[in-house]
């Protein structure tokens, strides 16, 4: 128990951001139009692709000589950069069509 | 100073996902809110790879493997993303949202090694290290599910007789073993973690293949949810406030999106992913009672809609499979040379992704001022001409609204039938996605049109021509 009160007292600064992140993701979407439900699908879809930087961490560290840590990383990083620009550029030709036209 | 920079540099990124999205919720400034976000994003990796250090003081290595594999997942994410057909965005969403759960996936099996050689155990590490296993594992396999299904790769949806016990004790199951490496790894064989893995990904797969094709919205943006949660927990592994930040907003978002679009709907989110959309006796019982469905021809259908004050088009996903956006915008412009207002009305979840069918719209020119929402439009049905219904089924079955046997009661829907004349243009008389009869077939102002969407509509747009 009391390892778990202390976690959370080393941890307390990524707890205030995790909660703030709460409230500020739900307020920044709540006045979305339902056009833009699939666009801001995408979009968020992209933005989680930040799992990216943990997989360059992970792969920037392993030892050289480890084959699996190797190749597991390498595959994280292919399919990390997959999501952020396979996710940017799907959500970018779906908006690119709301331009407006006259 | 170099990790002043990288500080500065995941301020900057964070700050520009928050405005991101801010931006994205507004049609005029969407693009450029993704446009921004991704240049925050670029930011955040840039200077991950030249500035981070590890506790140790370590830079990052092995610099030639991680550019070449950006450079290989930038090249194939950028050809699929821009090959893909505006039809197929849905499962192209689905796909991208499940390599990021992959990596996250990848990320936790590397680390748990690290984890579980070193003497001392943070029990915070410990399991930030298996939630994002976890989660990310239930998101690839459970988005690759979805995949398929959107693809039509898979169309079944099984549901086990005790398909809720057997999901229960699997989940059960995962988080116990997840729990039990997180606090007592140097008792684990090196097989388990792996182990773990597999009923994860087992799990996504028994979670997704019960639900139905026409959930598959709610499920993507659940499961896009969940790899913002399973990127938060990297975050909070590595202390790294930039991954913390992007994985939380799209996790919170991403719930959010889910329960709205539960909410348009009409059904609980509990509903959507645990009990089958069955059909009830009833439902069928009062379609067999109603008598046989009236056909109309190409040319009669041109004469009427040529003379009509006004028109209303009701979309639904038979438009996006037959491709028909610009084949009917074409319609609609020939008809408005001839006096006919038109309009079209989008109803909250038609085709396969709320917003899907006024992207397809928009693809192919029509204004956006034509595109009504389901509230702003329903008023005006019993003023209206005629209503032209492609390949839209469930969404104008004015059963949700009196019968209470339908499984879609309570849903709301578009009030097509209250106009004069309706034409409903479907490949045949097979019930729709939900798999339940359309009582509005049977209507005395209802008019069948069979055929493929483009076809017909390439014919009505040679007869309307020949007026």
């Amino acid at each position: 128990m009391t390892e778990i009160f202390s976690s959370l007292s080393t941890h307390i600064e990524m707890i205030y951001i995790i909660i703030l992140s709460i409230f500020v993701g739900i307020e920044v979407i709540s006045k979305v139009p339902a056009v833009l439900h699939t666009p801001l699908m995408s979009g968020a879809n992209a933005i989680h692709g930040v799992v990216i930087i943990g997989a360059i961490i992970v792969m920037g560290h392993a030892e050289s000589h480890n084959i699996l840590a190797l190749v597991l990383g390498f595959l994280a990083v292919v399919l990390g950069t997959l999501n952020v620009v396979g996710g940017f550029v799907v959500t970018d030709r779906m908006l690119e069509m709301f331009k407006k036209k006259k | 100073m170099e990790h002043i920079i990288l500080d500065v540099c995941y301020l900057v990124a964070s700050v520009l996902f928050v405005i991101g999205l801010k931006k994205l919720s507004h049609p005029d400034s969407a693009r450029r809110g993704n446009l921004m976000a991704a240049f925050g994003m670029s930011a955040a990796i840039i200077a991950t790879i030249f500035f981070h250090k590890n506790d140790a003081g370590e830079a990052i290595g092995n610099l030639g493997w991680i550019i070449g594999a950006i450079a290989v997942g930038g090249v194939i994410g950028t050809l699929t993303a821009k090959k893909v057909k505006m039809t197929d965005m849905p499962q192209m969403v689905s796909l991208f949202n499940g390599m990021g759960g992959a990596c996250a996936a990848l990320i936790s099996l590397e680390e748990f090694g690290h984890f579980s050689a070193s003497l001392e155990h943070s029990l915070g590490t410990g399991l930030s290290i298996m939630a994002g296993l976890i989660i990310g594992s239930v998101s690839f396999s459970g988005s690759m599910i979805a995949f398929a299904k959107l693809q039509g790769i898979m169309e079944k949806s099984p549901r086990l007789p005790l398909g809720n016990i057997i999901n229960s004790l699997v989940i059960l199951a995962t988080l116990g073993s997840g729990v039990y490496l997180a606090i007592a790894p140097e008792m684990a064989a090196p097989w388990m973690i792996y182990g773990l893995f597999a009923v994860s990904l087992l799990y996504g797969i028994l979670f997704v293949v019960p639900i139905g094709g026409a959930d598959m919205p709610v499920v993507i943006s659940l499961l896009n949810s969940f790899t913002g949660m399973a990127a938060a927990f990297g975050g909070f592994l590595y202390h790294n406030q930039v991954m913390l930040t992007g994985g939380i907003l799209v996790g919170a978002a991403g719930t959010l999106l889910t329960i709205m679009m539960c909410r348009a709907m009409n059904r609980s989110l509990t509903s959507v992913l645990f009990s089958a959309f069955t059909v009830t006796g009833g439902a069928s019982g009062t379609a067999g009672a109603q008598g046989t469905a009236k056909e109309m021809s190409v040319q009669d259908a041109a004469v009427l809609m040529s003379y009509s004050n006004s028109l209303v088009i009701v979309p639904g996903y038979g438009l996006a499979v037959a491709q028909a956006q610009h084949a009917i915008h074409k319609m609609a412009m020939m008809l408005e040379e001839k006096g006919v207002t038109v309009r079209y009305a989008v109803h909250p979840v038609a085709g396969r992704m709320p917003g899907h069918m006024n992207v397809l719209l928009a693809e192919a020119n029509v204004p956006y001022e034509q595109l009504k929402d389901m509230e702003e439009i329903n008023p005006d049905f019993p003023s209206t001409d005629v209503v032209l219904v492609v390949g839209a089924n469930d969404v104008v079955n004015p059963a949700a609204r009196h019968d209470k046997s339908s499984p879609i009661y309570g849903m709301p829907i578009l009030d097509a039938d209250k106009a004069k004349t309706v034409i409903v243009m479907k490949r045949g008389m097979n019930p729709g996605y939900a798999g339940i009869e359309n009582e509005l077939f049977f209507y005395p102002n209802n008019y069948m049109l069979f055929g493929d969407a483009k076809k017909s509509i390439e014919k009505l747009i040679e007869a309307i021509g020949a007026l």
